[in-house]
This record gives structure tokens, C-alpha cells and sequence, in this order.
């Protein structure tokens, strides 16, 4: 084990992906310089010259030329500088990446994956800190991938190299300087795998992404008042492991949902749903979500800051459910 | 590619065989055999078969909204072609994708787009990956002229030109964009004047005479496969049909359509080339046409014997299932 940054973890996974199969590419803009905004694709250039393209500022050609390369037996890995300009590659995102296996009867694969840095980083407003995970759920042909530990980064982004269809790759600016501990030796995260990452009886917190480190710290918080909290990280949104969050919720009996993103119709209440489905008669309590309330990421930072859910948001969810 | 006597009756064949298929489709639809959406290629039979004629089996395609034709010229099953029209298992998406979606991936024929410019991001996608591979493939990039509005145009032509990509975009100008006249809605007359914008060469020839697409074609095809990079070629065409079923085409008149089926029609053209070169007989035309004719009958009968898809297929093919990696 060594200990690195969430950063690093994705920046290991690249090199040893692009050394270990020649069909891996780099694509995006300013990947080259500095290795992207957040040096994820650093030194790329130099090892694999032919396999990293820097573009134009063009998100639909990006995703567009990679769905064609994807196609054609490559494994492009695009970069978008921030998650919120997907929205102008959605036509190459939906109705390429996504349709072209089953528009073709199972003909197509389009191993792509496109990295999404996203969420409040510094404070860029509303068009340079979205989430939108449950848009991209809500595509049938998608994977929705989100790590919330560098060992997660690295595991599930080889993964993502290697899977035959698109995935869209959620990385939250907030976290790429966390550290964690990472095996030295290869490994792989499989899809569709839920971890808990820690064990409790009296409630399940269901994290998303950086919310399970902040259900982490709630759950020490909540040590004080004699609440002891199981927390689940689905780590991948589609395909999502309901089994582990239905045992977790059957074994406690109480559900909170927490995300970042806003709540309405959002990833929680997908899950929220799927509890009330399948464990109705298990739950002692209605299932509480946290996230963001339905507004536009707001610039002042007293105000950002006051709309993306912390530690105490989570805690006084708790609380309740428990209440 | 030189044009032969033997690739010519190739050619003119094929012309033939997408006529002659589209006819049929087109009444297969009024039978109600095939439902939805089918944007028919009579009357631009010349530029599917111009640029096919010069690309090779691993050569990539991206095809439009209305592109039978184009599957058929790089030599997909006129079967399975049929049966897709019908919403059939044997289709060659297994009955998933329909006109708009028509794809034989063994053949590199990326298949239909039913968005506009859609296919022009993914086909210099495969040109870029042909570039990583150092292959001598070539992509053709088949787009309407209507595609050209659109920024996705700009920005994969942006791209092909910027690394220098082996490809070959063909703009099919049949001078509408679904229900309107081009020219009320457009501000570039020809669309190979573009090509300047991305110092790449750009051709606008008669997409009526398969001969000039052929050669226009040859040229882009060879300078690609050297490694010099894309150009764009707009072959001016007309389509002889409606934009879709449910077209009123109140933007033309009866006697313009007569005047380009009677003067401009690219199959007579072609015959009129051949019979100059004694390239055919009246002997050859009628069994050439006969031919085509018994095996469009053939793949009506294969499509309407095919079953229809099981209903579970609705579920499979969204991702690939099959597929794991261990922890």
C-alpha cells in the first residue's frame, strides 16, 4: 500500500491503462499543456506522443471523434475540462455513445470513457460546478461511474479503460487532493459493486462520491450520541448493487440518502425509490435525502457554501431518521 | 480507382440495385410491411456509388438519415438490408435500428444517423484512429447539405484538418433541408466553398453524373490514403421523393421533379456513357436490370419470412452484459 492523492490515483491509472494496451488515447483540451487543469494526464505526452490529442475548444467534435475511434476498435479517454460543458456534446453522449449498441442490434461497442471533473471547486458559479449524474442515469447504455477514494479512482478508471461500453466518469474537483491508501500491485473494481465503508446498526447513509467522506466524519460525530451508522458507497451509479444497499437497510431498518447534487429527481431519489420498493416493510422510519437545494450554483462563497450539504447536514439527517 | 468497363457495370448495377430497392421500400411502406420514417436515395443514386466505388471492404462509412443507398453501394446484404425496413430478426440490427439506424459494422458501414451531421464527429473518429494505428483506411463522411448548419460540422472538420485525418467528407447538396428550399435558409451557396475555411481542398461537382463523383472521389480517396489529409467534395444532387412519408412538398413543383427524373436522371446519364464507350449492350441493361429486379423480389420474400423479434430482445443489447473483470 502507498498513500496518494485521489489526483495521483487517476494519473497512475492512465499510464499503466495506455502502457498495457496500445488502443488507450488520450483526448481533450489543454491535456497536454500542464496535463489538464489538474495535471491528471501530466507526462502522457512524453511516454505515448502519438496517443494524446490536445484539441480545439469543440466538446461535440471531442466526443464525437472519440464515439468514432471508440467505433473503430480504439479506447479513447476524453477529458472534459468541466462536467458542464458535456452539455454541449449531449447529442454525441445520448445519441451516439449511448444508442449505438442497441440501434445496432448488439453490432456496436464504444469502450469510451469521458472524465468529468465536477462539482463546487473553487468558486466558478453555475456553468463550472455541476453534477448531474442523474441526467447521464437516466441514459440507458450509459455507466455512471463515481469514486470517492483514491482507491476507488484508480480501480474503477482501469475499469473503465477496459469496459466495452461508455462511461461517464465522475470526478469531484474538491477531492483530487485527498489522500488515501492505494494496493502497490494491480487491481481492478468490478461495476456494479457497492462498498461499505463502514459498518453500523442503527442507520445506512448512502454516500455519493464526496458525500461519503462526509458521512465518514458524521459517523464519528454521531459516536457522542450513541448512534452508530453503516455507510454505503455505490461507487457506481448505473449499474447500481441494490442488493448491498437493501442489506445494509434491511439490517438497520432507517435510510439516509446524500448527495451533492440537487435532490429534485435527482441520484437520491432514484434510491430512495429503490428502497421504498424493495425493503417498505424493513423501514422503521421514512428514507430522509440530503443534497443541494433546487438552485443554480450560486457565486458569492457564502453562499455556495451554503448550499452544498456538509458533515451537519448529514448528522441532523440522521438524527431525524433515527428520531 | 481508374474507372474500367468491369467496375463501370459494377456501378451501374448498383445504381440499379438502390433504385430498384428504394422503389420497392417505398411500397412495402404502402403495404404497411415497413412502418415509420424512410427517407428514400432515388435520384441520388450517383454519389452513394461514385464514392463507393472507390473505397475498399475495411474502409469506414458514416451515412445520414437517408442512406440505404450508401449501405448498398459499400456492399451491404440487399437480405438483411430489407428485413431491417421490416422490423425483422434477420434484420441487419436485428430489427433494432430501422431505416434511420440501417449499420454493417463486418462491412465498416457505421450505419444511418437520424441526426443531422450526426455521423460527422464519430466517422473522423474512426479517420483518427486509423491515424493512431498507422493504417492506410479511409473514412467517408456522408453529410447533407443541411448538416452544414450545424456546428458539429464545423468542429469535426475543424479536427479532421487540424491532425491531418484520412478522410473524405461528401456533402449530398439536394437542395433541401426537409420541407424548405435550401437557398431560403441557407447563406453559402455551394458548400465546398467551405472547405477554404479549413485550408482543405473543396470540389463541387454534378452529383447527377456518377463519372464526376467517381473522379472527384478517386482523388480525395488517394490523397488520404497518402497521408495528406481530408477534403470535402459536394456532389449536387436531387431527391425524386419526399423528404418522409407525410411530406405535402409544397416547396416544388410536379414539373421540376419530371424535369430532373426526365433530363438529369443519373442511371439514363450513365447508360448514355457506357453505350458511348460500348461499354453496354441493350442485351446487358435488360439483364442487368432483370437481375436486380429478381433479387429485390428475393429480398422482399427473405424479409417478410424472416420472424419477428422475440420480445425479450427489447431488453439485451443496451450493454454488454457478458461482460466482467474480477476484483
Amino acid at each position: 500500500m502507498s498513500t496518494i492523492t485521489f489526483r495521483d490515483a487517476l494519473h497512475s491509472a492512465i499510464h499503466e491503462e495506455m502502457a498495457r494496451d496500445d488502443s488507450v488515447f488520450v483526448i481533450g483540451e489543454d491535456v497536454i499543456a500542464q496535463g489538464g487543469p489538474y495535471t491528471v494526464t501530466e507526462g502522457v505526452v512524453d511516454k505515448y506522443p502519438d496517443r494524446i490529442f490536445q484539441t480545439p475548444i469543440a466538446e461535440a467534435g471531442i466526443v464525437g471523434l472519440g464515439v468514432g475511434a471508440a467505433l473503430a476498435g480504439m479506447r479513447p479517454v476524453v477529458e472534459i475540462m468541466y462536467l458542464d460543458f458535456i452539455t454541449c456534446a449531449m447529442d454525441e453522449v445520448v445519441n451516439q455513445a449511448a444508442k449505438m449498441r442497441y440501434m445496432t442490434g448488439g453490432q456496436a461497442s464504444v469502450p469510451i470513457v469521458i472524465r468529468l471533473p465536477c462539482g463546487l471547486g473553487r468558486y466558478v458559479a453555475a456553468q463550472h460546478s455541476q453534477i448531474m449524474e442523474s441526467w447521464f442515469m437516466h441514459v440507458p447504455g450509459l455507466q455512471v461511474v463515481v469514486p470517492s477514494t483514491p482507491k476507488d479512482a484508480k480501480g474503477l478508471l482501469k475499469t473503465a479503460v477496459r469496459s466495452p461500453d461508455p462511461v461517464m466518469f465522475m470526478e469531484y474537483k474538491r477531492i483530487y487532493t485527498s489522500e488515501g491508501e492505494v494496493p502497490d500491485e494491480e487491481f481492478l473494481i468490478p461495476f456494479g459493486e457497492a462498498e461499505v465503508k463502514r459498518e453500523g446498526e442503527d442507520a445506512t447513509v448512502i454516500g455519493i462520491g464526496p458525500m461519503v467522506g462526509k458521512s465518514l466524519e458524521a459517523g464519528v460525530l454521531l459516536e457522542d450520541d450513541g448512534f452508530d451508522i453503516e455507510v454505503v458507497d455505490p461507487r457506481t451509479l448505473s449499474p447500481l448493487d441494490t442488493d448491498t444497499i437493501c442489506e445494509s437497510v434491511r439490517k438497520t431498518g432507517r435510510a439516509v440518502v446524500c448527495e451533492e447534487d440537487s435532490s429534485f429527481a435527482g441520484t437520491g431519489a432514484e434510491i430512495a425509490a429503490m428502497i421504498a420498493e424493495s425493503c417498505f416493510k424493513d423501514l422503521q422510519a421514512p428514507v430522509i435525502r440530503v443534497g443541494m437545494p433546487h438552485v443554480p450554483m450560486p457565486f458569492a462563497p457564502s453562499l455556495a457554501d451554503s448550499v452544498v450539504p456538509r458533515v451537519d447536514d448529514v448528522v441532523d439527517a440522521v438524527r431525524r431518521v433515527i428520531a | 480507382m481508374a474507372l474500367t468497363e468491369e467496375l463501370a457495370k459494377k456501378m451501374y448495377t448498383d445504381m440499379w440495385r438502390i433504385r430498384m430497392f428504394e422503389e420497392e421500400a417505398n411500397r412495402q411502406l404502402g403495404l404497411g410491411n415497413v412502418v415509420g420514417a424512410l427517407h428514400l436515395y432515388c435520384g441520388e443514386e450517383a454519389v452513394a456509388v461514385g464514392v463507393c466505388s472507390n473505397l475498399r471492404d475495411d474502409d469506414y462509412i458514416v451515412g445520414t438519415h437517408r442512406s440505404h443507398g450508401h449501405c448498398l453501394a459499400k456492399g451491404a446484404d440487399m437480405e438483411h438490408t430489407m428485413a431491417e425496413l421490416f422490423g425483422k430478426a434477420d434484420g441487419t440490427c436485428s430489427g433494432k435500428g430501422g431505416s434511420m439506424h440501417v449499420a454493417d459494422l463486418s462491412l465498416n458501414i457505421l450505419g444511418a444517423n437520424g441526426i443531422v451531421a450526426g455521423g460527422l464527429g464519430p466517422g473522423t473518429g474512426t479517420a483518427l484512429a486509423s491515424k493512431i494505428r498507422k493504417s492506410d483506411q479511409v473514412s467517408v463522411c456522408f453529410f447533407g447539405d443541411g448538416a452544414a448548419a450545424r456546428g458539429t460540422f464545423h468542429e469535426a472538420i475543424t479536427m479532421g484538418a487540424l491532425w491531418n485525418l484520412p478522410v473524405v467528407y461528401v456533402c449530398e447538396n439536394n437542395g433541401f433541408q426537409q420541407w424548405v428550399r435550401r437557398e431560403t435558409v441557407a447563406v453559402v451557396d455551394s458548400v465546398a466553398t467551405m472547405a477554404g475555411s479549413y485550408g482543405i481542398p473543396g470540389v463541387s461537382v454534378d452529383g447527377q453524373n456518377v463519372v464526376e463523383v467517381h473522379e472527384a472521389v478517386s482523388e480525395a480517396v488517394d490523397r488520404a490514403r497518402r497521408g495528406e489529409g481530408p477534403s470535402l467534395i459536394e456532389a449536387r444532387t436531387y431527391r425524386y421523393f419526399g423528404h418522409s412519408p407525410g411530406d405535402l412538398e409544397e416547396y416544388r413543383t410536379r414539373d421540376e421533379v419530371e424535369d430532373w427524373r426526365t433530363n438529369r436522371d443519373p442511371i439514363n446519364t450513365f447508360r448514355a456513357y457506357m453505350e458511348e464507350r460500348q461499354w453496354l449492350t441493350e442485351r446487358e441493361d435488360e439483364e442487368i436490370q432483370e437481375a436486380t429486379s429478381a433479387e429485390v423480389t428475393k429480398a422482399v420474400k427473405f424479409a417478410e419470412d424472416s420472424a419477428v423479434p422475440g420480445i425479450e430482445e427489447a431488453l439485451t443489447d443496451v450493454v454488454d452484459t457478458a461482460w466482467r473483470v474480477e476484483a
